[in-house]
């Protein structure tokens, strides 16, 4: 057996399991969703239907600041930890991406303990201030969730990002005359760039499909998964669910097929 | 000393980030092995909330590492072989094939398993079964074994590895069995955590997939977080991170092999 | 040059925080316009030196940097006015070459026209006009070390500080390279600091050499007087070829296993170190020779040809002799100093 034939064979499994559990339900899904009632309307539906529309916005606003404010928190703390050497060192990077592993319903947990009901929030402002705080079940404990699982996410790339970054340049940047503010506007944040679109592209397409948080924390916030579940379960607007679930792929998938186009790695969401 | 100031806050920001992630798991472990969470620790320590998830869940339990296992093997079946052959391959072919088994990483959760229900749904049995979850469990985690394999991969000579063995007289399997394994053998293990780290957290999928006799820890969890006390969540959070801890402390010693390291360099 | 102190180094040392000594106190001046450069081994200090008169390092309690006669120990890097040059370049890749060049002006708030202005000028004198708007990952080796060279002195720097800026080179384009830096240089008339552990580079371009070791200033002084003169047998070792003989002295001279050396007037008797440059040694007939030996190999090496001579002292002599000569493998030969070329070593301190 020739080494073509030997690869072939050793790729007929993997094509099989793509094929039978990937792709052909995939291609299920994107018939279906133009199949129901409404036909292809259904797809039409997501973007001139107000509920989904209003849904749709909802969270891409909130994968969007999600992503910025994950962005911000990770390069402030991941420029400390990569420029400086301390004792605990080491503890504080395995606290920041121990939540890595995380579902989604433990992170909303993790909300939920820290400012649900009997939550820590509402315990410290209940002493302090006189009055329980509960963000959890708002879209601030959302957006709080939604930052909880992306930090960890973002928080790695840019650490190996900063990693490489050559001290030359911020050496040669300081001898020509910039301070601190202009070497970082002109010289670490634009070599950063690649990461910040990689890491971003990933928290902002995890946090479109994120389900096991929002669930979990069952607020009153139709993210697009929790809407199509209730299509799904509760309506049994199967094609309606359908078309909501293609629409969601693809801006996923468009997000991170962006990014990978600008920055020439391979970029993927996960979990 | 502006200098040590801006130095002090980032430090303090970056103190109050760690917090914010481990404050909350760190209170939900407290929470599992406390008699009263609303009362405090004060209330005394007990491990009665661990018995009753283990009374009420074991079998979830059970179940997410038989379905772990399971995937592992799948993948390992499947992506290794998959990994060596997209390596020696090369060209549009494999790249092409490689996008097409990344994209589940793209593809939320939700849609992958409303797209498995759609066409597998009226096969009862298998619908029924908890190989429908493996399923779902196998396309979601082939690529992180088919990744990790190949970079491991890439970053050595494999042709000429192949090519070398082959001088020698050995067959395509024996080459495979005899020289690529045994060389990618830090890829396939980073490979391996990540499948069964990730299987076993697998939620997005899972619930979609899950009857109420198949039920996985992570499913247990959900249920438990809406209709259990706050200690017994809590307590069934608190198996969950024993479970996970080993397998992230392994993948960071794995990651720091020597091999890994000249792999990577 | 308009002479004057443009640097003064006084009691510069550094000790990391892991308590390696990395120089020893150094004091030392730069004139105006003058090209000094740092010579040594890798590890002998010469780069911590430089990045303390940049102010990328802190010299340790005590020390000072002076330019001009102010004291700007305490002035941050980005006041001290410094064009650095740096081995890897360090060019920003975010920025086109005249994006690059102008940076410092642009920091300065130098106006749009007059930055244009400068820009032009130094790609023209560095010779990488029409490159302008092209970015960092265009360019070859020998084009960027260009730019990283304009970038620094755009800005008028009060001294330039250059860390092996050539090293990173293939060795034709590094020697044509050299040429052109000393052109410049002298056209510029900057007063320059030069890192290098390659000699000839030094040789060309150095107004004064500083020979470093072990964190410590050897020797300083002109090409010339470095090359002839060594203060120690490193120096003569480290910069180009040398014979080290150590020999006992009687009657002023040299005694050697194939004969004796005539050593400079007034060497008391005893057992010395001297040294040897290979091209102050004449091969002559081996019959009435003071000095014989044996040629071991001859290497042909273009303009030369370079032999090893075995048997004439305790260790091989290496000669430079005229390619016009013809020499054989074991062919015995006399050896016949240039008066004044046989010059004594003070034992190196350990």
């Amino acid at each position: 057996m020739s080494r073509n034939g030997f690869a072939q064979l050793a790729l007929l499994p993997l094509a099989l399991v793509t094929l039978a559990f990937f792709a052909l339900p995939m291609a299920k899904l994107v018939i279906v969703g133009a199949t129901g009632e409404m036909g292809l309307g259904a797809y039409a539906a997501i973007l001139l239907e107000p509920r989904y529309r209003a849904s749709l916005i909802a969270t891409v606003v909130l994968a969007a600041l999600t992503t910025v404010a994950a962005l911000a928190v990770a390069t402030i703390a991941g420029l400390f930890l990569q420029r400086h050497r301390f004792p605990g060192r080491a503890v504080l990077i395995a606290m920041l991406t121990f939540p890595l592993a995380f579902p989604g319903v433990v992170v909303g947990f993790m909300i939920i303990l820290l400012a649900g009901r009997q939550g820590l929030v509402g315990d410290v402002t209940s002493r302090l201030l006189g009055e329980k705080v509960v963000l959890a079940y708002s879209i601030q404990g959302l957006f709080l969730g939604y930052l909880y699982f992306s930090i960890p996410r973002v928080i790695l790339t840019i650490m190996a990002a900063v990693e490489k970054l050559d001290p030359a340049l911020e050496e040669a940047a300081r001898t020509l005359g910039a301070g601190p503010w202009a070497v970082h506007r002109d010289v670490i944040f634009p070599a950063l760039g690649p990461a910040f679109v990689a890491s971003g592209a990933i928290a902002f397409a995890t946090a479109m499909g994120a389900f096991g948080t929002a669930f979990t924390l069952a607020t009153n916030i139709d993210v697009l998964p929790m809407v199509i579940y209730t299509e799904f379960t509760l309506s049994a607007n199967i094609a309606m669910a359908a078309a909501l679930s293609v629409g969601l792929g693809l801006v996923a998938w468009a997000t991170l097929a962006f990014a990978r186009s600008l920055s020439g790695s391979t970029v993927a969401a996960a979990g | 000393m502006r200098d040590r100031l801006i130095v002090a806050a980032q430090f303090l920001f970056t103190v109050v980030v760690a917090s914010f992630l481990i404050v909350p798991a760190i209170l939900s472990m407290l929470a599992g092995i406390t008699v009263s969470y609303f009362r405090g620790i004060a209330s005394g320590l007990t491990l009665q909330w661990v018995i009753q998830v283990w009374d009420l869940y074991a079998e979830t339990i059970a179940r997410s590492f038989l379905v772990a296992g399971s995937a592992l093997v799948v993948t390992l079946v499947v992506g290794v072989p998959a990994a060596y052959a997209l390596i020696v391959r090369g060209g549009r072919l494999a790249r092409a094939i490689e996008e097409i088994i990344t994209l589940p990483l793209a593809i939320p959760g939700l849609a992958i398993a409303l797209a498995l229900l759609l066409i597998y749904g009226g096969f009862s049995d298998f619908r029924r079964s908890w190989l429908f979850i493996l399923a779902g469990h196998v396309v979601f985690t082939l690529p992180f074994m088919v990744r990790a394999v190949m970079a491991v991969l890439a970053t050595m000579d494999v042709k000429t590895l192949d090519e070398g063995a082959a001088s020698l007289g050995a067959g395509p399997w024996r080459r495979f069995r005899d020289v690529i394994v045994p060389n990618a053998r830090p890829g396939i293990l980073a490979g391996a955590l990540s499948v069964v780290t990730i299987s076993l957290g697998e939620f997005n999928l899972t619930w979609m997939l899950h009857t109420p006799l198949t039920k996985t820890l992570p499913v247990g969890l959900a249920d438990s977080y809406a209709s259990m006390r706050l200690e017994v969540a809590s307590a069934y959070t608190l198996v969950f991170f024993v479970m996970i801890i080993p397998l992230l402390v392994a993948m960071q010693v794995v990651a720091d092999l020597p091999g890994r390291q000249r792999a990577r360099g | 040059m308009s002479g004057g102190v443009a640097v003064r180094l006084e009691g510069c040392a550094k000790t990391f925080p892991d308590g390696t000594s990395a120089l020893q106190p150094v004091s030392l001046e730069v004139g105006r316009g003058e090209t000094v450069v740092f010579l040594g081994p890798s590890g002998c200090g010469k780069t911590t030196l430089l990045r303390i008169i940049a102010g990328l390092e802190t010299p340790d309690a005590g020390g000072r940097v002076l330019f001009n006669a102010t004291d700007v120990t305490a002035v941050p890097i980005e006041k001290r006015n410094v064009g650095m040059v740096f081995q890897s370049y360090a060019l920003f890749p975010n920025m086109s070459v005249a994006e690059n060049i102008g940076y410092g002006l642009k920091i300065r708030a130098i106006g749009r026209k007059e930055r244009a202005a400068r820009v032009a000028e130094l790609v023209e004198l560095t010779g990488i006009k029409g490159l302008e708007q092209r970015r960092i990952d265009q360019l070859s080796g020998g084009q960027r070390q260009r730019v990283a060279l304009a970038r620094a002195v755009a800005v008028h720097p009060s001294v330039l500080l250059l860390d092996e800026p050539l090293t990173a080179l293939d060795a034709a384009l590094r020697e044509r390279l050299r040429g052109e830096l000393d052109r410049l240089l002298r056209t510029l008339g900057i007063t320059t600091v030069y890192v290098t552990h390659d000699q000839a580079e030094a040789m060309i371009l150095g107004d004064r050499i500083v020979v470093m070791r072990n964190g410590a200033i050897v020797q300083i002084g002109s090409p010339r007087s470095i090359y002839l003169e060594p203060a120690s047998r490193f120096v003569a070792e480290f910069i180009g070829a040398a014979n080290i003989i150590e020999a006992a002295v009687k009657d002023g001279y040299a005694v050697l296993p194939g004969g004796r050396m005539r050593m400079p007037n007034g060497t008391a008797a005893g057992v010395v170190t001297a040294m040897l440059r290979p091209e102050a040694i004449a091969i002559i007939a081996s019959g009435g020779a003071d000095l014989c030996g044996c040629v071991e190999t001859v290497s042909f090496i273009g303009d030369r040809q370079r032999l090893v001579v075995t048997g004439a002292a305790a260790g091989p002599i290496t000669v430079d002799a005229p390619n016009s000569l013809p020499l054989e493998v074991g062919q015995r030969v006399g050896l016949a100093m240039e008066p004044g070329a046989v010059r004594l070593l003070p034992e190196d301190p350990r």
